[in-house]
């Protein structure tokens, strides 16, 4: 329910909206300081979307695109993770939406330039809503590493892009996943947007030989956290609530 | 002493030239994987309220549309009711409240069709102005940008909005208030940079 306010965000956590490594933000950062509002309702609701309006395989995009009886290529893997808020709590009902390369890196996108293979059984889109505890899983294709127009030799680690919606407006969130030991991490602009190595290894999903499933699929696990709300210990309430 | 071990949000990060194919697959031309574009649709024949259409294009530095941008809007239902998950209770069953929009490959505008928002209080029961949250993202935005869309057509309640009424430089309000353009049809630019900057709110 929405009756707390969402503690601040820690915008230290968070990229500085200008990045000079990354070159894209210099004339799509905002010059002047975001103005600091307390949450009315207009933030604190937020849509609340129902397990009925997703399809059967939509958190599956090794099969969600492929013509029947057909497979993209690649390394089949499962994603899956719990959405926490900021006192520990699963939030339930969280929707999660994903879209990444594939296998070799290459989106199916208009504006995609890279000259790597589309798969025609790959669609590179996903969605999934999370469970009463906050758990969720998907399974996907490992996508490759691709280069961008940023530096001379940019390459973007492999990485799933995440889009997620928690109870409340403030707590929107897009962010990206990375996969544990990969040396590219470590190189990217966009990574190194995020001012510290923490905040960084909390988007490196671990390895999960646990939810391995034997001769399918790999296992990477991907915690989200979004922020908490305040708790009422001392409000008072107005009359009839 | 005890810290106690609050769990710190994950870190943002852009949502790249490519969203559209996790959130408008069929927009971008990914077919058949969803029925329809999450929040392409706000009302239908029977949602209540006055029917509007909101548009605009977000500006860059260099005052160049973003033609890859992706924008989504929140807002209450005529009687100011947020649908969903609002604590005082049911709103118009006929009304999503929230909406999502691609700009266009071309141009960069980005349209909803939607209706205008009933008036909802602020946290000390005062009434706000009718309004409606944008939320943008795109390539080089790295942290999603937070916006209010104000009415130009409701100049004495805008006067007394609590959250109008704070800010400090109210040269800058204009930015936060759409241009009628026609019956029930409004239009919000968004700069980026320079003098009319569009005021963001840290919320
Ligand atoms: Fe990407």
């Amino acid at each position: 329910m929405s009756d707390g306010s969402f503690f601040q965000r820690d915008r230290g956590r968070h990229p500085p909206a200008y990045s000079a490594g990354y070159k894209s933000s210099i004339l799509r950062s905002p010059t002047r300081a975001p103005i600091s509002m307390d949450n009315t309702l207009s933030e604190m609701t937020g849509p609340v979307f129902g397990h009925h309006q997703l399809g059967p395989l939509d958190s599956d995009l090794i099969l969600n695109f492929a013509k029947p009886g057909e497979m993209p290529v690649g390394q089949r893997i499962i994603v899956h993770g719990r959405v926490l808020d900021g006192n520990g709590r699963g939030v339930p009902d969280a929707l999660l939406e994903v879209w990444q390369a594939n296998a070799g890196g290459r989106y199916r996108h208009a504006r995609e330039t890279y000259l790597a293979a589309l798969d025609p059984n790959f669609g590179g889109c996903g969605r999934v809503m999370t469970g009463e505890d906050g758990s969720y899983a998907i399974r996907t294709i490992k996508p490759g590493a691709y280069p961008w127009p940023n530096g001379p030799n940019d390459w973007r680690p492999a990485h799933i892009h995440f889009s997620v919606f928690g109870s409340g407006f403030a707590q929107r969130l897009i962010t990206q996943m990375y996969f544990e030991g990969d040396p590219m991490i470590a190189l990217c602009p966009i990574v190194r947007t995020i001012p510290t190595q923490e905040a960084i290894d909390s988007l490196t999903a671990l390895y999960d030989p646990q939810a391995t499933v034997p001769m399918d699929a790999r296992a990477y696990r991907f915690d989200i956290v979004l922020r908490g709300r305040r708790s009422t210990l001392f409000e008072n309430r107005m009359e009839g609530n | 002493m005890q810290r106690l071990p609050y769990l710190k949000e994950s870190p943002s990060q852009t949502a790249g030239p490519y969203v559209h194919i996790g959130c408008t697959p069929n927009f971008c031309g990914i077919n058949g994987v969803y029925d329809e574009d999450p929040g392409a649709r706000m009302v239908d024949e029977r949602t209540q309220g006055a029917r509007i259409t909101l548009s605009g294009v977000v500006y860059d530095g260099m005052d160049a549309p973003m033609k890859d941008v992706m924008v989504e809007i929140w807002q209450a239902d005529a009687a100011g009711i947020y649908p969903g998950n609002d604590p005082r209770g049911n709103a118009d069953p006929h009304f999503t409240g929230w909406g999502r929009k691609a700009g266009d490959y071309a141009t960069g505008e980005w349209v909803f069709e939607t209706i205008k928002p009933g008036r909802v209080p602020f946290k000390d029961g005062r009434m706000m102005a009718p309004h409606i949250t944008l939320w943008i993202v795109a390539r080089g935005i790295n942290t999603g940008l937070h916006t209010r869309i104000y009415f130009p057509d409701e100049d004495a309640v805008n006067a007394e909005d609590p959250v109008l009424m704070r800010l400090e430089h109210k040269s800058r309000i204009p930015t936060l208030i759409a241009e009628k353009t026609g019956p029930g049809a409004y239009r919000f630019d968004v700069r980026l940079h320079g003098e009319r900057e569009t005021i963001f709110f840290d919320i």
